[in-house]
């Protein structure tokens, strides 16, 4: 194996580990505040299929990512409604926004199959992004890996450092003690949610403009899932789901690379299990580790809130 | 007028903080003639309660006003209009002679009104530091100085504590600290402390009282609630009766006998516990602990070390300690939620029961009520009636042909709320929504109704009334009068001395011998609570 087989790959495991990282950062951020989103696979498709739709019909590829950030944002308030102003159940809504999710996206994509869409372009900058392996590896991505990377950065300095942070992280820990003393628990929460709505939406249109630049049909293929397990797995730390996301990344395209390359002799169904147990066994070693943090999850997460007026 | 009037909170604020404001000035005259807080007509429900009608008072300058009352009597739903957590129905809150709105505990803290909560506002997962910071409306950027400003202010005041700690480490009476100096950080003009010292020990509750007459000489007023009526009679210079939600009485407190304001809270004779006779309690042996040692559950817990104890029939044995020497865990151990290293550590009847869970020991007639009431003893958004069920349902078969029998389980709970006196609309009620008090008796009722042979309860009348602790406390009483055995982990020393026939103490994990309760004095059991190893407050100091 040399450098020109190895690059390539490295290049496709951020690649992989990019819609992840994005869609779990912004589900940790609500998980942080006590509600569950369980739609992140529907707000997901969703994404992909407007980021795709808009891209096409604009020519530009960052109109379709801010649509598809605002179609994140416009279900996970469908889902806010539901969950924080009607006090709806959190699991059941956010199953039946995923279903939706499923249904709309396929109803809107149904006449973009087929249909071809530039690839999102690298940020390249001359001269540095052409020095060897650095180069592509570094500096040849397009907005949204950096833009992941910049997220789970300002993801946990807000949650450890800021005091709109902390307000947040009290609201999901006790949404009554929040309440007594005097902080709008139902507004922190809207905002959380919606939060995690636009990245699950951009995590979508980097499926369908970048990772495969074009719509398929249920394309985000359980990422959304993956992502939520991840959070939890991650015990709710911004870094430890970046490192999860590219755990994923790396095994999933290890994997293909292994099936690919002739096999040795393990079934395929065995070789596309890994990357998930990979995951699951690297996350649950370190958060049972004797480093692991005491209460990670936020006490209040999937309780409904009623303040007593 | 905001503007003005927050001009007036700073000047204050600054004269308060440099501890210069001993008694008013004569110029401070707005702050002179009017009360400082004056309630009028203020009115309350809530479905199915009216839970304060035309309430009416004035809290001076400077003045410890006790606000008393039974389980239920509104006191804190009273307070949490004050402090902007509810809306009055109608009525107003005058503010230094101005009649105010206060929508929001920002807009309290704003005015000046701190509040230390009954049930405390705290985030567990977190520090001290972000804790009080989270109470503050402008905690300033700078962590380190905040920090420092914790242990000044809590140092000064006698209630030291670390500000790097995680809340869930510490001891009840720490976590109390916490809102405490959240409060003292603003320089608040009122302080509204709902049952400060229902969990505080006898060392604690001096050291608080102390806090309190030092705000009071720098003109801070205070609205205090409790139900130990010796404690208002020593601190409060006012008081005001509230029965069924309405202002039945005022009165000085020193001037009266904690029977007098005990009559005046429930309307009628108070009937207090007599004594239990000694040389009861003779029966068999129920239940054992053969040096039962444990690690602490909680980090910075102390762990349970080499415990013996026997409990007979007919007896009611005390362990008297302060909070945070291994109760909870003690606790824990007998109930069977957490498992002992041999079976034979625990015995009941004989028996080795050490490594079965709670199921299995409930079934052999232990039952146990936990500490902790909401989350723990009761599911708060269940109903009375599932309450009931989940703790009752083998003991008093509500199980019918493989189903739960509802109408069986109502009926028993309504007969815990008809013999304890339970306030609450009905049998569906949430638990959660009870007042503290109430849902205690409830506990604790719901346990002594299944006529266990062998009860093991922790603070059984943390939070009641005099009269529902008279009720408590007689059933208990009562109970071992069946014959069965009965084990009660407290800190009250009142109330140990009144029911227990023998007394041990806990202490840093360490149960000492029992001796017989007509021959202990109280100042030997406080020794052996502060034991040799002192008050356990140790990193915090
Ligand atoms: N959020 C609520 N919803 C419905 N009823 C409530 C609510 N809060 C309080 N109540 C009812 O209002 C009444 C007064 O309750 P409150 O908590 O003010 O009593 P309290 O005087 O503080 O009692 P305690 O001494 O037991 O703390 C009770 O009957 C209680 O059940
Ligand atoms: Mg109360």
């Amino acid at each position: 194996m040399n450098i020109d087989t190895i690059l390539p790959m490295l290049l496709t495991v951020i690649a992989a580990a990019t819609p992840l990282l994005l869609a779990s950062i912004g589900e940790l951020v609500t998980e942080k505040s006590g509600v569950l989103n369980l739609g992140v696979e529907g707000m997901m498709l969703v994404g992909a299929v407007i980021a795709f739709a808009v891209t096409v019909g604009s020519g530009s590829a960052l109109l379709g990512i801010i649509a598809a950030a605002f179609a994140g944002i416009t279900l996970s308030l469908v889902f806010g409604l539901l969950t924080l102003t009607l006090m709806a159940n959190q699991v059941a809504t956010g199953l039946a926004l995923t279903i939706f999710g499923i249904g709309v996206s396929s109803l809107i994509g149904s006449s973009y199959i087929g249909t071809p869409v530039e690839k999102l372009g690298a940020l390249s900058i001359p001269g540095i992004s052409d020095l060897p392996v650095i180069g592509p590896l570094l500096f040849g991505h397009d907005i949204l890996v950096y833009g992941s990377v910049a997220m789970t950065v300002l993801v946990a300095w807000f949650l450890k450092s800021s005091r709109a942070g902390l307000i947040l992280r009290a609201v999901g820990e006790s949404d009554l003690s929040a309440h007594s003393i005097g902080y709008d628990v139902i507004k922190v929460r809207y905002l959380a949610v919606m939060f995690g709505g636009l990245c699950s939406g951009i995590a979508g249109a980097y499926l369908s403009l970048s990772y495969t630049p074009m719509w398929v049909e249920g394309m985000t293929a359980g990422r959304g899932w993956i992502a939520l397990a991840l959070v939890a797995f991650a015990s709710w730390r911004p870094w430890r789901v970046l490192g999860g996301a590219y755990i994923f990344g790396g095994v999933t395209i290890l994997q293909l690379y292994l099936q690919g390359s002739g096999g040795i002799g393990i079934p395929s169904q065995v070789m596309n299990m890994l990357p998930y147990l990979a995951t699951i066994i690297v996350l649950t070693v370190i958060s049972a580790g004797p480093w692991r943090g005491r209460l990670d999850a936020p006490a209040c997460l999937g309780k409904p809130f009623r303040p007593a007026s | 007028m905001v503007v003005m009037m927050q001009r007036h909170m700073l000047h204050w604020r600054y004269r308060v903080w440099r501890g210069s404001g001993l008694g008013m000035e004569p110029s401070d005259k707005a702050v002179k003639e009017h009360p400082r807080l004056e309630l009028s007509g203020i009115t309350k429900a809530f479905p199915g309660v009216i839970a304060n009608s035309d309430v009416s008072f004035k809290v001076a300058p400077g003045e410890i006003h006790a606000l008393l009352g039974e389980n239920g009597a509104g006191k804190s739903t009273l307070v949490k209009q004050i402090y902007g957590i509810l809306k009055p129905d109608s009525g107003a809150i005058v503010w230094d002679g101005r009649e105010v709105d206060v929508p929001s505990p920002h807009a309290a803290r704003t005015l000046g009104i701190g509040m230390v909560f009954q049930h405390f506002s705290l985030f567990e997962a977190m520090t001290v530091l972000d804790n009080v910071a989270l109470g503050m409306d402008d905690p300033g950027k700078d962590r380190a100085a905040l920090a420092k400003r914790i242990r000044e202010v809590s140092e000064s005041y006698g209630l030291p504590l670390d500000p790097a700690r995680e809340v869930h480490t510490l001891s009840v009476g720490e976590r109390q600290r916490i809102e405490v100096v959240r409060c003292l950080l603003q320089s608040p003009r009122l302080l509204v402390m709902d049952e400060p010292t229902s969990v505080l020990t006898p060392q604690e509750v001096g050291k608080l009282f102390e806090t309190l007459r030092k705000l009071k000489a720098e003109g801070c007023s205070i609205l205090y609630i409790s139900h130990k009526l010796n404690e208002i009679k020593e601190l409060c210079d006012q008081a005001t009766i509230l029965r069924g939600g309405k202002v039945v009485a005022a009165c000085d407190p020193r001037e009266e006998t904690a029977r007098s304001m005990a009559q005046l809270m429930i309307g009628a004779e108070f009937r207090s516990v007599a004594r239990r006779e000694a040389g009861k309690g003779t029966g068999p042996i129920r239940m054992e602990l053969k040096a039962l040692s444990m690690a602490p559950e909680m980090a910075h817990g102390v762990p349970l070390k080499s415990i013996n104890l026997s409990l007979r029939g007919g007896e009611i044995l005390g362990i008297a300690g302060v909070a945070g020497n291994g109760q909870g865990d003690l606790l824990a151990a007998i109930a069977g939620e957490r498992k002992a290293a041999t079976p034979g550590a625990v015995i009941v009847d004989g028996k080795p029961v050490g490594r079965l869970g709670p199921a299995a020991r409930r079934k052999l007639g232990l039952c146990t009520v936990p500490e902790e009431r909401n989350g723990h003893g009761a599911v708060p958004d269940m109903s009375l009636t599932d309450n009931a069920m989940l703790s009752a349902h083998k003991r008093m078969g509500f199980m019918k042909g493989g189903f739960l029998d509802t109408a069986k389980a109502r009926g028993f709970a309504a007969e815990v709320i008809k013999r304890f006196d339970v306030r609450t609309p009905g049998t569906e009620t949430a638990a959660g929504s009870l007042s503290g008090g109430n849902l205690q008796k409830f506990i604790v009722g719901r346990e002594i109704l299944q006529k266990p042979e062998i009860l093991v309860v922790a603070q059984p009348t943390w939070g009641v009334d005099a009269a529902a602790a008279a009720t408590i406390q007689q059933a208990l009483v009562d109970l071992a009068g069946t014959g069965s055995a009965i084990l009660v982990i407290s800190q009250d020393l009142d109330e140990l001395l009144t029911l227990s026939d023998r007394i041990a103490v806990i202490n840093a994990g360490q149960v000492s011998e029992a001796m017989p309760a007509s021959t202990v004095s109280v100042e030997e059991i406080g020794l052996l609570m502060g034991g040799i190893h002192g008050t356990p407050e140790k990193g915090a100091a």
